[in-house]
């Protein structure tokens, strides 16, 4: 499974956070600064991958962010890259050319598409269409909220 | 109260703060604002406040005040309210603050809600952080959206369930049922969650995995899959590159690895399907590459055919040719894992692996040593050594150690000859000398000593390369011990291997005194250098030269050098008529096994000299599996019951238990002592007499642990007088659970047949909270029962 993908800026600033398992604050934060310093260190063009205790790091560079995504020793390296680029290419859609600023005001639809695609360490979708479609009946259903009409199937 | 301000304005303003401090006040400010607008309990900007607070946690502020307002959201009936308060509840709330458990009746109720997407949040929410109560209390709920036909809500249901299994795995029997026909449906959403719900099954139980194996015959369901992936269409939904879902194709490679494994029958039904991914998937991409790494490790994890393991590693060998850096790495990796098993197969790409030797990449360049090592054989080690001592000459300091180490384990398993040994050893040492493990000096010295006819030859090399560098002390420290024993084959030449040089005995003189005063010299370098000059003095002829310098070093500030030279100087006043035979030639040393960088020896039950003081009489212990040797020797006696201690699950009132133990014990009328006892470690001692022989004392020590973190590594040693012998049996366990959860227990047999009063000193060393800990402390109050 995954333990925790993390999104970064190159200063180092969070932009989201998603952990698959409990751990304290303490625990977090420790765990946030080990990251960005061991990626923002590595040199720019060598492999993607690291070793962090038991845990293998799989990170890209998307312009000015880092996806930062662990998974446990059993787990395939090269589809957690293929899974990283999913992820920003279901953001891309949404936003249309998605960019660092986006992830930075809309921090909570980041994480709903996000929880459309993983869950609990493991992923939950594999069509691109299907969780964009999810994504904008969501959104259409807090629009009506607004509107007062609560139960609306869209697109099954 | 004017309206709070929105998210969107909340982000902009903080962004504009030009320090942290300023940063931090704006900060402040709004969640002060955003306090009293909770204590209002205004229903219609909850969201927005919550929404504000979950920005600023991301910063790294404290949000916790925020967690009951989560839960509100939770409970409104606005899709806004709990899309907002779910994502609140994963970010703030974990299962360690019991607010999370006033979730679970949210949770239900929203399980059964009309809406489906309310539905979807509440078991992504239960799914990525329910604690095991909620999972007990919601795994009904989740078992039946498991049996739904609605796909959206089955994928996410199943995903829930292995949530569920992995935190309550008695739960795991319940979903049983509603996997029967799981894998019949469609939508790919549900094919990969149920195929991730059945590994999960699988790895944990064996009844499980059987059951699928046989009752189910899943490994055609799946097989018939994978199949239609691979032979389909283009499929616009799924596609990626050219692949039809390889998420989908990875997962199921996965789930057929673990049916595959140690069973012949599933490993047969999978072959065919195997070799077509492998030798069909597209490869200029690395989605296609992923899927070929996920065959191939599937491959070598079952009972395949051979040919279709060569395969798999001459896929590998294609990717250690590849461009793309993560794919040379993953097929390092996957080597290393293989070449034990197939070591012929991996050995026709030893070049290949060579050459990565030679790559930019660090990771890469690590795993290739590695591999590298592991390939050498006493065919090819000429041809490896040249590429491998090349590699230590330019590699970075952080491999020279462990490539150092390597280099040694490898020549001396694979040696072709003493010469060449010596040669590779020597140019280890002069080009990583400073990199080289500390061990490494006693077991060349022990090498070397060995090497008969190599001495001239050794001690030549040797000597030549401290004229050239004394700053590699590993180097040094060989060179002085070489200089000191055989020095005498050093100035008469009488080197065959090489061109004899011609050296007087001043210059070696000069040589080694010059080391005493370098200040590159380590102590240890010092007393090695020392110690040769007067070894020389039974070699050399210039004896006086000699004197003087072993009589100045004995004012020496350096305690070790002072001690040596006066009693080297005592050697020549008093003892001189045994200064010849005490500084005769080494005997040939027995060969002990080497310690590689990965191999630890376990020497559980011997005490290190190194534990007692040099003042108190070294100890004597026996190692465990000399057990029955001192029965003997002691007639034959049989061994006394090892007093069994249980280790209990359930937590607290150990102590009491402990008590009740010791209670039971006392069988012999020995009252137990308590011996240790710091740092929440205490060590008690329970007696026993063996039968028939008064006079050996069986102690059994009880470690326990008042702390809240786990003592792993735990070793426990013990010394005593001359008069006595002791025998360690080995422990329980090396693991001492916290507060007070069991214990570790081992036997010690104290032999006292003068009838001294018994005294102990014991040393412990255990690791807690991730650092070492280490304590000697003396045992006095031993109960006179013992020992009369």
């Amino acid at each position: 499974m995954m333990r925790f993908l993390l999104l970064f800026s190159r200063q180092g600033k969070l932009r989201l956070q998603k952990w698959f398992t409990p751990m304290s604050e303490r625990e977090k934060k420790k765990i946030i600064r080990d990251m960005t310093t061991m990626v923002l260190s590595r040199q720019p063009r060598s492999c993607n991958f690291l070793h962090w205790k038991d845990l293998k790091i799989i990170y890209k560079r998307y312009a000015s962010l880092y996806f930062c995504l662990a998974i446990e020793n059993q787990e395939n390296e090269l589809l957690a890259l293929e899974v990283i680029h999913r992820y920003v290419e279901l953001l891309d859609k949404y936003f249309g050319n998605v960019c660092e600023l986006d992830i930075i005001f809309n921090f909570e639809k980041a994480y709903f598409i996000l929880d459309e695609f993983l869950m609990g360490g493991e992923i939950q979708e594999t069509s691109k269409q299907i969780v964009n479609r999810c994504i904008e009946s969501s959104d259409m259903l807090q629009e009506d909220d607004s509107s007062e009409w609560y139960e609306v199937e869209l697109f099954g | 109260m004017p309206a709070p301000i929105r998210l969107r304005e909340l982000i902009r303003t903080i962004r504009t703060a030009r320090t942290q401090a300023e940063e931090r006040e704006m900060i402040q400010k709004e969640c002060a604002a955003i306090r009293s607008s909770f204590r209002e309990e205004d229903n219609t900007y909850r969201c927005r406040n919550v929404a504000k607070l979950l920005y600023m946690h991301m910063l790294g502020y404290p949000a916790h005040f925020g967690q009951l307002e989560c839960l509100k959201l939770i409970a409104s009936q606005k899709f806004t309210d709990k899309r907002i308060g779910y994502l609140g509840a994963m970010l703030l709330l974990d299962e360690r603050q019991d607010v999370h458990l006033l979730m679970t009746n949210c949770i239900k109720n929203d399980l059964n809600h009309s809406t489906q997407y309310v539905q979807g949040l509440a078991l992504c929410t239960l799914g990525c952080m329910g604690s095991s109560e909620m999972c007990r209390d919601l795994a009904g709920e989740v078992e039946k959206l498991l049996k739904t036909s609605n796909s959206y809500l089955r994928k996410k249901a199943a995903l829930c369930a292995v949530h569920v299994i992995r935190k309550v795995p008695e739960l795991m029997e319940m979903f049983l049922p509603a996997t029967k026909n799981l894998l019949s449906e469609k939508n790919h959403g549900v094919l990969h969650t149920s195929v991730v719900l059945l590994t999960e099954m699988c790895e944990r139980s064996p009844d499980m995995l059987a059951h699928f194996r046989k009752n189910e015959k899943l490994v055609p369901q799946l097989v018939r899959i994978l199949k239609n992936l691979i032979m389909s269409g283009y499929s616009p939904e799924h596609d990626v590159s050219g692949i039809s879902d390889p998420f989908l194709q990875v997962r199921i490679l996965r789930l057929l690895r673990i049916l595959g494994k140690s069973d012949d029958d599933s490993s047969e039904a999978m072959n065919d399907i195997l070799a077509q991914v492998a030798t069909n998937t597209e490869t200029s991409k690395n989605v296609g590459n992923a899927i070929l790494y996920e065959t191939v490790l599937t491959i070598m994890d079952i009972k395949s055919e051979s040919g279709l393991r060569v395969l798999a590693i001459n896929i590998l060998g294609r990717f250690l040719l590849n461009n793309d850096k993560n794919i040379r790495y993953v097929a390092l990796t996957s080597l290393l894992k293989t070449v034990q098993t197939d070591h012929n197969a991996v050995q026709r790409h030893r070049s290949t692996i060579v050459d990565c030797l030679k790559d930019l990449d660090v990771s890469i360049k690590r795993r290739a040593m590695e591999l590298s090592f592991a390939l050498v054989n006493g065919n090819n080690i000429r041809g490896m050594m040249k590429e491998l001592l090349y590699f230590l000459d330019s590699c970075d300091p952080e491999f020279k150690a462990d490539c150092a180490s390597g280099v040694f384990l490898a020549a001396e398993k694979y040696a072709p000859s003493k010469r060449w040994h010596i040669d590779t050893i020597m140019r280890v040492l002069t080009t990583a000398g400073s990199y080289v493990r500390d061990d490494s000096v006693p077991n060349l010295i022990q090498l070397i000593t060995n090497s008969v006819e190599m001495h001239a030859y050794t001690v030549q090399r040797l000597y030549k390369a401290l004229l050239d560098d004394i700053s590699q002390q590993p180097l040094v420290q060989v060179a002085s011990w070489c200089i000191g024993e055989y020095g005498d084959l050093l100035v008469s030449g009488q080197c065959e291997e090489e061109e004899p040089i011609q050296v007087t005995e001043d210059e070696v003189l000069d040589v080694l005194e010059g080391l005493l005063v370098s200040n590159l010299s380590t102590p240890v370098t010092r007393g090695y250098s020392l110690t040769a000059i007067m070894k020389l003095s039974t070699r050399f002829s210039s004896v006086n030269r000699i004197k003087k310098v072993v009589s100045i070093y004995g004012s020496s500030i350096d305690v070790e050098l002072q001690q040596r030279a006066v009693e080297y100087n005592a050697l020549f006043k008093k003892y001189d008529h045994m200064r010849p035979a005490l500084l005769e030639r080494m005997p040939i040393m027995e060969k002990t096994a080497t310690n590689g960088p990965t191999e630890i020896v376990q020497t559980n039950g011997e005490t290190e000299p190194s534990v007692v003081e040099p003042k108190h009489p070294p100890p004597v212990t026996q190692p465990a599996n000399q057990a029955n040797d001192l029965l003997d020797l002691l007639g034959g006696n049989d061994v006394v019951p090892v007093i069994q201690t249980t280790l209990p699950t359930k937590p607290a009132s150990a102590g009491g238990e402990l008590l009740d133990l010791l209670g039971d014990l006392s069988l012999s009328g020995i009252p137990p002592m308590i011996a240790y006892n710091k740092n929440g470690l205490k060590i008690d001692f329970t007696f026993e007499r063996a039968n028939p022989n008064p006079n050996i004392a069986v102690i059994t020590i009880h470690a326990s642990n008042t702390t809240e973190a786990d003592m792993t590594d735990f070793v426990f040693q013990a010394a005593v007088p001359k008069t006595f012998q002791l025998q360690l049996l080995s422990p329980s366990s090396n693991v001492v659970p916290a507060l007070n959860q069991g214990t570790v227990t081992q036997v010690i047999r104290v032999l006292n047949p003068q009838k001294q009063q018994l005294r102990m000193r014991i040393k412990l060393t255990y690791t807690h909270k991730g650092s070492p800990v280490q304590d000697l402390a003396e045992v006095n109050n031993f109960p006179p029962q013992s020992w009369q």
